[in-house]
């Protein structure tokens, strides 16, 4: 790790000041960007904290009726407190990693960093939620932009995430072996005015909506709905853990299993 | 009812007290006044020359104290292989240099070119990345059959080819072999591959090395599984120093699993660099620094194939193996496809006919040498694969299969080279289907179908040659050193007794297990007993841990010095009794005379020993001491078999251990307890292989598999609950413990059962799967039911 100089700022706009400096990194949880320091792969001059500004953190629900989560929310907090208004996410972010990273790591950095293989996108994406940063309000539509690609702009905040509770949702995670990220990962829920489906750990290009699968649920929501669906094969993700026609498997059973388990 | 405590009875362990809360000494938790951090700058290229090394920007940043390149050690040794393999044509393997800083090229992603030491760790690192390397990319050689090609390109210049040797054991004449073959009924014929693997001991390798310039003392504290042969190696063959000059400690160490055997380059360069720098120089890797420099594990591709006869008896086995040696020979690299590997190639059949050939193959990744089981997991896979191949295309039951076949008489030679003191396979299978219920499996598959998943049951036997090893026979196989081991016990004035062994424990329970032992033969309680190990200046020369040989090998040293003292002590008890010494018996820790009613304490001829007031000195010298050297006169042979189920769920192909059973017969048991954990962690290492872990190269040669972001160990929720049972004893006939060895068992019998599970999972599906290769990862599984 190199030198750094560490602020931690008290409000959402004492942070975002913080930020306009040069150099300087917004630190949620630290549980990407602290390892790719310390493995010097990242070497912010500034890092601003954001775990000490109280009106980020928190669960609620809206009047509106959406569930609120505070940016700076760390996974267990979501975990014990959104269960009794979504318990699909409840469940999405008890099983994010182990429980050291449950309690460091925080809504708004997963979300930011929008790593292709993490859980939060898909909740984000599968419940058409509305990303609050301390400038404006982005449509999880248009806030995933590709692997590691986000529609946030320099030293913008995630101070919320307003989430419309659906009907019925699951999330279904099948996890790469070594590293218990998401090897592909399904998110189905079922509102009023139809089915959003969000993937996962799949794509090439991060998180994505299979819309054919949406179309077919929105019409009968039952695993036999969907059966002989599936994504192509190209654009989906080849490592060593999987090749994209694996992957593409796993969409279509696992969007199945999602849609079986929802409640 | 249980012993409570010696031999046979299971004390917790009491090295865990200290290593549960906290207060073990580990090698990173020694700190040296004044010492310097040493950071090492690693090849991130797989082959290339280095043209040019500029550390002058280096060693003008702050808190540098010196920088060093291969330069510095152009007039010192290189890292020495400790066994020298004679090849088919009765030549010497080829053996390149192996410096401690690259010199002229180098040749693996993580070579170390040059190293920094500074007064802070970080200090050390900044001033590496500013040093300047131009290095001339060469093709890497990384695929084992491209580098045996015809105009591959070469990894040391000076060798004639990327080949280290081309090794034959059992019948050497082909034609025979052939003619076996061809006589034959039925002939089974599988490829695989033992995919590489990365030991990850908990605990990463540390080194840190000191100089009294007053006196010219050395002191290495290492993570080390056998002080003294590092110290041997280091200072006869690297850095040319006095061995009574050098102390070697290695304190207590997290886990070694093989891979702390090895004598390494950061080791010497600690020692050498406290001179050189005047000052202590302290190493420590990080996790990614040990993907990369820890010696790898396995990574053997062999076709295997096994002739039966009409009746289904084995007539005759050929395996041909490529070996990675990696860009280096590592200590004992050229000696795990061999001697440890093709020995046991008869496994517990009597095969008449066997021939073993392996190619061992340098190619620029890390050295491969030693893991748990080391050769003797690469035998057992491929034997009982392509037996279990067998039964499935012949259509017989495979248990069946494997009895018809066992080797029943006892001694028996194999075909080669070893001799079998004892055993009883079919005993031992007995006991395996008892504890596997194997006869409920049938019930359990239709549960598990019922659940939309496909259930599979996978067995295998397994031995392996253990107790390392008889010098004489090793000797002329190559190795070059005597593999004995040695114990002193020092008896106290009090009574209380120290016993200084060369074992060492990182993980195995001596200072809990060897104590029983000596507590047993006198008569005393085990709290008065405590181990001593890990320290070149207080134990005698012994050969360290590994190869299940503690117990076997320096266990039966620390019989040998007990029996001495036991003789003088009761000289010693005769002459207070005014008794002649053959009448003196010697029971729960008390002399007495044979028909009398006199007697003394244990307490009482140890404090005559050292108060030789009324001792008979014109007989016997006072004091009560003995050091005793053991070698073994034969290896032990430890045995078992093991059943593992699976459930495989077709749709994902993920695998799921739902029960696991072994039945392993070592001999005589000391502390059951701890055999259990041996054997738990064993098997948790063989499911690691078969289901989570394998070490990855690119075609360039760059890691893949460099993190645990992709190099899966197993966790605690892969593995089942076990179910062992170590009833089934034919004690080892050559030791006087009777004991065999535990420590390795887990990870040489566990990983065919599991695979052989898996294909009859698949099988009853109806996919027509001969053979998965490891790791048996979910999309691996899903795309041989899909391919």
């Amino acid at each position: 790790m190199y030198n750094f100089e560490f602020e931690q700022p008290g409000t959402i706009a004492e942070a975002a000041a913080a930020l306009g400096s040069e150099d300087a990194l917004a630190l949620g949880g630290g549980q990407t960007l602290i390892p790719a320091m310390k493995q010097r792969l990242n070497a912010p001059g500034t890092l601003v904290s954001l775990s000490g500004i109280a009106e980020m953190k928190g669960v609620c629900l809206r009047d509106d009726g959406a569930l609120s989560v505070g940016g700076g929310t760390i996974h267990a907090t979501v975990a014990a407190q959104a269960g009794a208004h979504y318990p699909a996410l409840a469940a999405l972010a008890s099983h994010i990693g182990d429980p050291a990273v449950r309690n460091r790591g925080t809504i708004g950095g997963s979300l930011a960093n929008n790593d292709p293989a993490a859980c939060y996108p898909s909740a984000v994406l599968g419940s058409g939620a509305t990303v609050v940063t301390n400038t404006r309000e982005i449509a999880a539509d248009e806030f995933f932009q590709g692997m590691f690609t986000t529609a946030l702009g320099e030293g913008e905040i995630i101070v919320e995430v307003r989430f419309p509770i659906p009907e019925k949702a699951h999330y279904e995670k099948f996890v790469q072996p070594a590293s218990r990220f998401a090897l592909t990962g399904v998110f189905v829920a079922k509102y009023a005015d139809g089915v959003r489906v969000a993937v996962t750990g799949a794509s090439e290009e991060g998180v994505f909506r299979w819309s054919e699968a949406e179309a077919a649920l929105s019409g009968e929501f039952s695993a036999a709905a969907i059966e002989g669906l599936s994504v192509p094969a190209d654009g989906m993700i080849g490592d060593l853990h999987g090749t994209p026609a694996y992957r593409a498997s796993l969409v279509s059973t696992l969007t199945k299993r999602a849609v079986a388990a929802a409640h | 009812m249980p012993k409570d405590s010696g031999i046979g009875a299971s004390p917790k362990r009491r090295e865990d007290v200290r290593f549960l809360t906290g207060a073990g000494n580990y090698t990173d938790d020694i700190n040296v006044n004044g010492q310097a951090y040493v950071h090492f700058l690693r090849s991130d290229v797989a082959h290339a020359a280095i043209r040019g090394i500029d550390t002058s920007a280096a060693e003008t940043m702050p808190g540098v104290v010196r920088v060093f390149t291969g330069a510095d050690f152009e007039g010192v040794g290189g890292m020495p292989c400790g066994w020298q393999v004679t090849d088919r044509h009765g030549n010497p393997m080829q053996e390149p240099p192996h410096p401690i800083l690259a010199q002229g090229k180098v040749r693996h992603v993580g070579d170390p070119i040059a190293a920094v030491v500074a007064d802070t760790y970080e200090q050390a690192r900044d001033a590496a990345e500013a040093i300047d390397v131009d290095l001339e990319d060469l093709p890497a050689v990384v695929d084992m059959k491209s580098a045996l090609a015809e105009g591959a390109p070469k990894l040391h210049d000076d060798l004639t080819s990327n080949l280290c040797y081309d090794w034959v054991l059992g019948e050497t004449d082909d034609a025979l072999v052939d003619k076996a073959f061809a006589e034959a009924d039925h002939v089974t014929t599988l490829e695989l591959t033992n995919q590489r693997l990365v030991a990850n001991p908990m605990e990463p390798r540390v080194a840190v090395g000191t100089y009294e310039r007053g006196t010219e003392d050395y002191t290495l504290y290492t993570t080390s599984q056998n002080p003294h042969v590092i110290r041997l190696l280091m200072c006869a063959f690297v850095l040319g120093l006095p061995e009574h000059k050098v102390r070697v400690v290695a304190p207590d160490v997290g886990g070694g699993f093989g891979t702390k055997i090895f004598h390494y380059a950061e080791e010497a360069f600690c020692t050498f660099a406290a001179k050189a720098c005047n000052r202590p120089v302290k190493w420590t890797s990080s996790r990614t620094e040990a993907f990369m420099s820890d010696a790898h594990g396995r990574d053997h591709v062999t076709k295997i194939e096994l002739a039966m006869d009409k009746d289904n008896n084995f007539t005759a086995l050929r395996t041909n193996t490529l070996a990675n040696m990696g860009a280096y020979l590592s200590t004992f690299s050229s000696s795990v496809p061999t001697w440890l590997h093709g020995t046991l190639m008869a496994g517990n059949y009597k095969t008449p006919c066997i021939q073993v050939n392996v190619k061992a193959v340098f190619t620029s990744t890390v050295p491969v040498d030693a893991y748990r089981g080391a050769g003797r997991p690469e035998a057992t896979f491929q034997i009982e694969r392509v037996i279990d191949m067998a039964a499935r295309e012949r259509g017989v039951d495979p248990i069946a299969l494997r009895r018809q076949n066992f080797i029943t008489e006892f001694p028996y030679d194999t075909p080669v080279a070893l001799t079998y003191d004892t055993g009883d396979y079919n005993g031992t299978m007995d006991k395996l289907e008892a504890a596997a219920d194997i006869a409920g499996f049938a019930a359990r598959r239709a549960e598990s179908e019922k659940h939309g998943k496909l259930r599979g049951l996978g067995i295998n036997s397994y031995i392996e040659a253990c107790g390392i090893a008889p010098s004489n026979i090793v000797g002329m196989l190559g190795a070059r050193a005597g593999l004995y081991d040695a114990a002193t016990v020092r008896v106290n004035a009090t009574g209380s007794i120290s016993v200084m062994v060369g074992a060492h424990s990182h993980g195995q329970g001596h200072e809990t297990a060897f104590p029983q032992v000596v507590a047993e033969m006198i008569g005393i309680d085990e709290s008065q007993i405590e181990i001593v190990h890990g320290d070149t200046s207080k134990i005698p020369f012994g050969m360290g841990t590994y190869g299940s040989r503690s117990l076997a090998v320096c266990g039966s040293a620390m019989v040998r010095a007990t029996e001495k003292v036991i003789n003088k002590a009761k000289k010693i008890a005769a002459h207070l009794m005014e008794a002649s010494d053959a009448d003196i018996e010697l029971k729960d820790g008390v002399f007495s005379v044979a028909g009398t009613d006199k007697s003394v304490a244990w307490g009482d001829v140890t404090l005559t020993a050292y108060v030789p007031h009324n001792f008979p000195l014109e007989e016997i010298e006072p004091g009560l001491e003995e050091t005793a050297f053991y070698d073994p006169a034969n290896f032990t042979y430890p045995a078992g078999a093991y059943a593992c189920e699976v459930e495989v769920d077709p749709e994902t192909g993920k695998v799921t251990i739902e029960r696991f059973s072994a039945a392993d017969d070592f001999g005589n048991i000391v502390n059951p307890m701890i055999v259990d954990g041996q054997v738990h962690g064993g098997i948790g290492q063989g499911i690691g292989q078969a289901l989570l872990e394998g070490c990855v190269y690119d075609e360039n040669g760059q890691l893949l598999s460099g993190s645990y972001m992709d190099y899966a160990m197993p966790r605690a929720d892969d593995v089942p609950f076990y179910t062992v049972d170590h009833s089934s004893q034919t004690p080892c006939t050559h030791n006087p413990l009777g004991v065999k060895g535990c420590g390795e068992a887990g990870a040489i019998g566990s990983p065919p059962s599991v695979v052989n599970a898996v294909i009859d999972a698949l099988q009853s599906g109806g996919n027509e799967v001969a053979h998965i290769d490891m790791p048996l990862s979910p999309a691996r599984v899903w795309q041989a039911m899909n391919g």
